[in-house]
C-alpha cells in the first residue's frame, strides 16, 4: 500500500488503516522469522534469506497451492518472540505453527513441507519436555510458555515487522492516539489515572498522578522523556519493545504529549542497543514524513517533536535525575530530589519521565479503556508486567503475565521449572539491587507491594532463578561488585559503603569471616538504605539484606564451619577422589596443574598442594567419584546418579 | 513566613531556605563537608542528614539531607536523634577508612566518638573525600579546568582541561581536607602540574597571583585590571590615603 503523503486528519488515517487491513484479507500464509538479537546470533537472518530463495525456487508449486509471494504469501522478519532459549524461531500463520531451534538449511523443509504441502515439519516442532521422544507442540498455543501469557506491552512484539508502518497500522496502531485526540487532554489524563497504570521502571509510581502533577505546575513548557536506558543485567524487556515495536512506544508518547501539552520529547536509549536506535530512528523519520510528528499533527493543531539521545553506558543514568543531567550534557550523576522532576526536571522545567514499558501500555489503555486495563491484575497493581526470566530455569525469555501471578506460576508453569530438575533455591527479582527470595516465598503474588514487603522488589522486571548449586553469600558478593562498578561515586554511603560491604563479604567467602562482621554489614546496609542520595544507593543493599534475612544459616556456615554448602566459594572447598574411582585417567589427563596421580585402573589421588580447585576433574569424571569437600563434609549437590555413574554406585 | 521547629526550638524564617541554612543562622550546628555557602548544594557527604516529621505524619519520621531540604510550615526537625547520630557515625567511619590520614576527618570522627575506623583502610590513601567542592568552585569561577573522573570508589579529581586552569588556587583553598597540593617558590606557583609566573603588586611588590587569574577576574567582573594588580595591603593604604584627604565636618 502506498500511504498518502501526509494524513490531514484522524479520519484519513483510520481510512488508510482500514484499507490496509482489507488488502491483507487475501493473505493465506504469513511466515515470520524472529529478528531478535538472540535468534539473529543463531543465524535467523540467513534463514530468512534462505526462505526467500526457497520461495522463489518453488514459485510454480506455491502458485499451484494458491500462494503468491507478497500477495497471498508474506514473509517477514519480526521482533523477538520471547522464547530465546528455543531460537532461532520461525512461525507460520494463520496456523500458529511454531518451529524452534531452526538452522540455516531448514528453509527448504519449511517451504516444501509446510507451505507447498501444508504439512508440519515434525523435527522442527518444539519439544515439550527435555526427554528424547517427548511430545512436540503443534502450535505455540500448546506451549505453556506462551499459553499462560497475556500480552499488552508485548502485543505487537514478534508479530509485526518493526520497520513496516503498514504492519503496525494493520495491528491497530495509532487507534489509541486518534481516540485520545477526540478527547480533552484532561480526560486523557483522567483515563490513564483511572486505569491504575503504575510506572514499569522500578518504583511503580502511578503514571496518571505523575501526569496530573506536571499539568498542575503552570509553566510554558513541559518535557516528556522515555527512559530506555535499561541497565539491569539479564533484563531485556525494554530493548525488545523498542526493537520490535518502536511505533507503539512513540504512539504512547504522542498520547502523553497531547495530554500534557508537551511539544518536545526525548527517547533516551542505551548506547548498547543499536537495533533499538535504528528502528526508533526509522519510525521517527516515517512518522515525521507523514505528519504524525511535527506541527499540526492530524489537523489537531498539536505540535510534537521527538529526538533520540544515546546514553553513554552508565547504569546510574537509568535513574531519572541522572538521565536528565546526561540529557543536559552534564555528567550523569543523580541530583537529590526534594523538588520533583514534574516541577523541575530537564533544564529545570516540568518533566514527565516514564519507562518504555509504561509508555507502550498507554495506547492500549486508550484503545480498550481504563476499565479493561484495571480489570487485570491486583487491587493495587493493575495490568500486566513483562519479566525477563533468566538463570537456572528451563524456558528462559520474555514473559508477560497479569500482575498477581505467583512466583511459582511464573517459574514452574511459564518457565517450565528448574533446569535439569534441580531443587529451587532462590529467585532474585528486580535487577541487581533486587532481593533474593527463598522457596517458601514462591507463592507470593508478584505485584509492586507484595514484593517490596518481602524485601525484594518489582524493579524493572528482572527475574533470576537460582538452583541449589548457587551460594547465596557469593550471589550477594557478585551483585555488590556489580553495583560498586556502576555506582556514580557521588555520595559517601553508596560509594564507600558498597566497597566496605564487598570487603566484608569477600572476607566471609574466604573463610576469614567473624560473626561480628554480620552486624557490621547490617549496619552499613541500613545507612546505605536510609542515607544514600539516589535510588541506586538506597536499593543497593537489598541483595545483601535479603540473603541475610532468608539465608542467614549459609552465612553462619561460612563463618563458623568454614563450609560453603553449594560448593562454590573456592577458598572453602577442596576436591577428593573417592574409593569408587575406576582409574580411567581422564581427570589426570585434563588436570591443568598435573595435581592428579594414579595408575591405570587404580584409585587416583589429588595432590592438594598443587590443586587450584578449578573443578575440571569434578566435571569430567564419568562415574562421579570426585567429591567436593567443604567444612569437612561432602557437598557435591549431585542429582540421582544416572548412566555409568549409577552402575558404579550400585557396584560399590 | 514559615514557622518550623528545630531541636525543640520554634523558628520563624523565610520560605526557600534550606534546613541547614536556617539551623546555622540560629546557632544550631549541623556538621557538613560538601556544603559551601557560595555554591549550589550537592548532597554528597550525607553528614548533614537530619530527621524530619510533621504533626500529621502519625509519628512517621524520615532522614533528609538538610543542605537540600527546603523549610516547610510545621516541619519538626531533629538534628541529633539516635537515627541521625548513628548514620552520621557510619558515614564518618567510612570516611575515616577512606582518608585515615586526614586531620580534619580524624577530629570530626573523634567528636562523634570514633577514634579508629571499623572498616578496611584504603591503601595509598590521599586526603580527598570526593566532596566535589573544588570541581564546583572551578565551574563557578568559569574555568571548568578540573573534573571528577571515573566512577564509584575509583572516582578521582583530575585536570582534564589543563589549558583552562588559571592557577587561582580556588580549588585548593576551598578544599575542606587540604587534599590539593600546590607550591609557591621564587615567584612561581605550581598547581595541577602547571607552572605559573606570579605577578607582583604594583605598589608593595608582594606576590598577588597569576597573570591568567588577574585577566580572568577582570574580564568576569568588568572591573579594571589595575584593581586586581594590587595586593590587599596596597588597597588598604590607598583607602587610608583617600580618607586622609577627606575634610570631615
Amino acid at each position: 500500500m502506498t500511504a498518502p503523503k501526509t494524513f490531514k486528519n484522524a479520519k484519513a488515517l483510520l481510512d488508510y488503516a482500514k484499507k490496509v487491513r482489507e488488502s491483507r484479507k487475501i493473505r493465506k500464509r504469513e511466515i515470520r522469522v524472529c529478528g531478535g538479537p538472540g535468534c539473529v546470533a543463531g543465524g535467523s537472518r540467513k534463514i530468512y534469506e534462505e526462505i526467500g530463495q526457497e520461495i522463489d525456487a518453488h514459485a510454480a508449486e506455491l502458485k499451484a497451492a494458491g500462494l503468491e509471494l507478497d500477495v497471498t504469501l508474506v514473509k517477514k522478519c519480526t521482533g523477538c518472540h520471547g522464547m530465546c532459549e528455543a531460537g532461532p524461531i520461525v512461525t507460520v500463520e494463520p496456523d500458529s505453527i511454531f518451529y524452534a531451534h531452526t538452522k540455516p538449511g531448514d528453509a527448504k523443509k519449511i517451504v516444501e513441507e509446510t507451505l507447498v504441502k501444508g504439512e508440519l515439519v515434525e523435527d522442527l516442532l518444539y519439544r515439550l519436555c527435555d526427554r528424547k521422544g517427548g511430545d512436540r507442540a503443534h502450535t505455540y498455543h500448546d506451549i505453556p510458555f506462551y499459553a499462560l501469557q497475556q500480552r499488552i506491552a508485548l502485543r505487537n512484539v514478534g508479530t509485526i515487522d518493526p520497520t513496516d508502518f503498514d504492519d503496525f497500522i494493520a495491528a491497530g496502531g495509532l487507534e489509541g492516539f486518534t481516540k485520545a485526540l477526540a478527547m480533552k487532554p484532561e480526560e486523557v489524563i483522567e483515563e490513564v489515572e483511572k486505569s491504575g497504570l503504575r510506572g514499569r521502571g522500578g518504583a511503580g509510581f502511578p503514571a496518571g498522578r505523575k501526569w496530573k502533577s506536571a499539568v498542575r505546575v503552570k509553566k510554558d513548557r513541559v518535557w516528556i522523556i522515555c527512559n530506555g536506558d535499561e541497565g539491569d543485567p539479564g533484563a531485556f524487556m525494554d530493548r525488545t519493545i523498542m526493537d520490535s515495536d518502536p511505533y507503539s512506544v512513540i504512539e504512547g508518547m504522542l498520547i502523553g504529549a497531547y495530554a500534557l501539552g508537551a511539544t518536545e520529547g526525548y527517547i533516551y536509549v542505551r548506547h548498547e542497543y543499536p537495533l533499538a536506535v535504528k528502528h526508533l530512528t526509522m519510525a521517527i523519520e516515517r512518522l515525521t514524513a507523514i505528519g504524525l510528528l511535527g506541527d499540526n499533527i492530524l489537523g489537531s493543531g498539536m505540535s510534537f517533536r521527538l529526538k533520540i539521545s544515546r546514553g553513554g553506558g552508565a547504569f546510574v543514568c537509568g535513574e531519572s535525575s541522572a538521565l536528565m543531567r546526561s540529557l543536559e550534557g552534564k555528567v550523569g550523576e543523580p541530583r537529590a530530589k526534594y523538588v520533583r522532576s514534574v516541577e523541575k526536571g530537564l533544564n529545570d522545567e516540568p518533566t514527565v519521565l516514564n519507562n518504555v514499558e509504561t509508555w507502550v501500555c498507554v495506547p492500549a489503555i486508550m484503545n480498550k479503556g481504563a476499565d479493561w486495563f484495571s480489570s487485570i491484575g491486583t487491587p493495587t497493581s493493575k495490568g500486566t508486567k513483562v519479566f525477563s526470566l533468566v538463570g537456572k530455569v528451563r524456558h528462559t525469555g520474555l514473559v508477560e503475565v497479569p500482575m498477581g501471578r505467583t512466583l511459582r506460576e511464573i517459574i514452574y508453569n511459564v518457565g517450565g521449572g528448574i533446569l535439569n530438575d534441580r531443587p529451587f533455591k532462590a529467585v532474585q527479582t528486580g535487577g541487581p539491587s533486587g532481593g533474593c527470595l527463598p522457596a517458601d516465598k514462591l507463592d507470593l503474588s508478584v505485584d509492586f507491594d507484595t514484593l517490596t514487603r518481602a524485601g525484594a522488589m518489582m524493579g524493572s522486571g528482572g527475574m533470576v532463578v537460582m538452583d541449589d548449586r548457587t551460594c547465596m553469600v557469593d550471589v550477594a558478593k557478585y551483585f555488590t561488585k556489580f553495583l560498586i562498578d556502576e555506582s556514580c561515586g557521588k555520595c559517601v554511603p553508596c560509594r564507600e559503603g558498597l566497597r566496605q560491604t564487598y570487603e566484608l563479604l569477600d572476607k566471609i567467602t574466604r573463610g576469614e569471616g567473624e560473626m561480628e562482621d554480620l552486624d557490621k554489614i547490617e549496619k552499613l546496609c541500613h545507612t546505605m538504605e536510609v542515607a544514600s542520595l539516589c535510588g541506586l544507593g538506597k536499593s543497593a543493599p537489598y541483595p545483601v539484606t535479603s540473603t541475610l534475612q532468608y539465608f542467614r544459616d549459609e552465612y553462619i556456615a561460612h563463618i563458623k564451619d568454614k563450609k560453603c554448602e553449594a560448593g562454590v566459594c573456592k577458598p572453602l572447598i577442596h576436591y577428593e577422589i573417592n574409593k569408587n574411582c575406576i582409574g580411567c585417567k581422564l581427570c589426570k589427563k585434563r588436570c591443568p596443574t598435573e595435581a592428579i596421580s594414579g595408575e591405570n585402573k587404580k584409585l587416583h589421588v589429588i595432590d592438594q598442594d598443587k590443586c587450584i580447585t578449578c573443578g575440571i576433574c569434578y566435571d569430567v569424571c564419568p562415574v562421579d567419584t570426585v567429591d567436593i569437600i567443604s567444612g569437612g563434609e561432602v557437598v557435591n549437590n549431585r542429582l540421582e546418579p544416572t548412566g555409568k555413574a549409577k552402575l558404579a554406585a550400585t557396584k560399590a | 513566613m514559615v514557622r518550623l521547629t528545630i531541636d525543640g526550638r520554634s523558628i520563624d524564617t523565610e520560605p526557600g531556605k534550606t534546613i541547614l541554612e536556617v539551623a546555622r543562622e540560629n546557632g544550631i550546628e549541623i556538621p557538613s563537608l560538601c556544603y559551601h555557602p557560595g555554591l549550589e548544594s550537592f548532597g554528597a557527604c550525607r553528614l548533614c542528614v537530619v530527621e524530619i516529621t510533621k504533626p500529621g505524619w502519625d509519628g512517621w519520621k524520615k532522614l533528609v539531607t538538610s543542605c537540600l531540604f527546603p523549610v516547610e510550615e510545621d516541619l519538626i526537625v531533629d538534628t541529633r536523634s539516635e537515627e541521625v547520630l548513628e548514620n552520621r557515625k557510619v558515614v564518618l567511619d567510612l570516611l575515616l577508612a577512606r582518608v585515615p590520614d586526614s586531620d580534619v576527618i580524624r577530629q570530626l570522627a573523634a567528636q562523634h566518638g570514633i577514634h579508629d575506623t571499623t572498616y578496611t583502610k584504603r591503601e595509598n590513601a590521599d586526603t580527598c573525600i570526593m566532596c566535589g567542592i573544588c570541581v564546583r568552585v572551578c565551574d563557578a569561577i568559569g574555568c571548568s579546568a578540573i573534573a571528577t573522573l571515573s566512577r564509584g570508589p575509583d572516582k578521582y579529581v583530575d585536570v582534564p582541561n589543563k589549558d583552562a586552569c588559571i592557577g587561582c588556587l580556588a580549588c585548593a583553598m576551598s578544599c575542606p581536607t587540604e587534599a590539593i597540593p600546590f607550591t609557591e617558590v621564587g615567584g612561581k606557583r605550581i598547581i595541577w602540574d602547571k607552572e605559573f609566573d606570579l605577578v607582583q603588586c604594583t605598589a608593595t611588590g608582594e606576590y598577588i597571583g597569576t597573570q591568567e587569574q588577574i585577566d580572568h577576574f577582570a574580564k568576569k567582573s568588568g572591573l579594571d585590571k589595575s584593581y586586581f594588580e594590587k595586593s590587599d595591603m596596597a588597597r588598604k593604604k590607598e583607602t587610608a590615603a583617600a580618607f586622609a584627604r577627606v575634610q570631615f565636618k
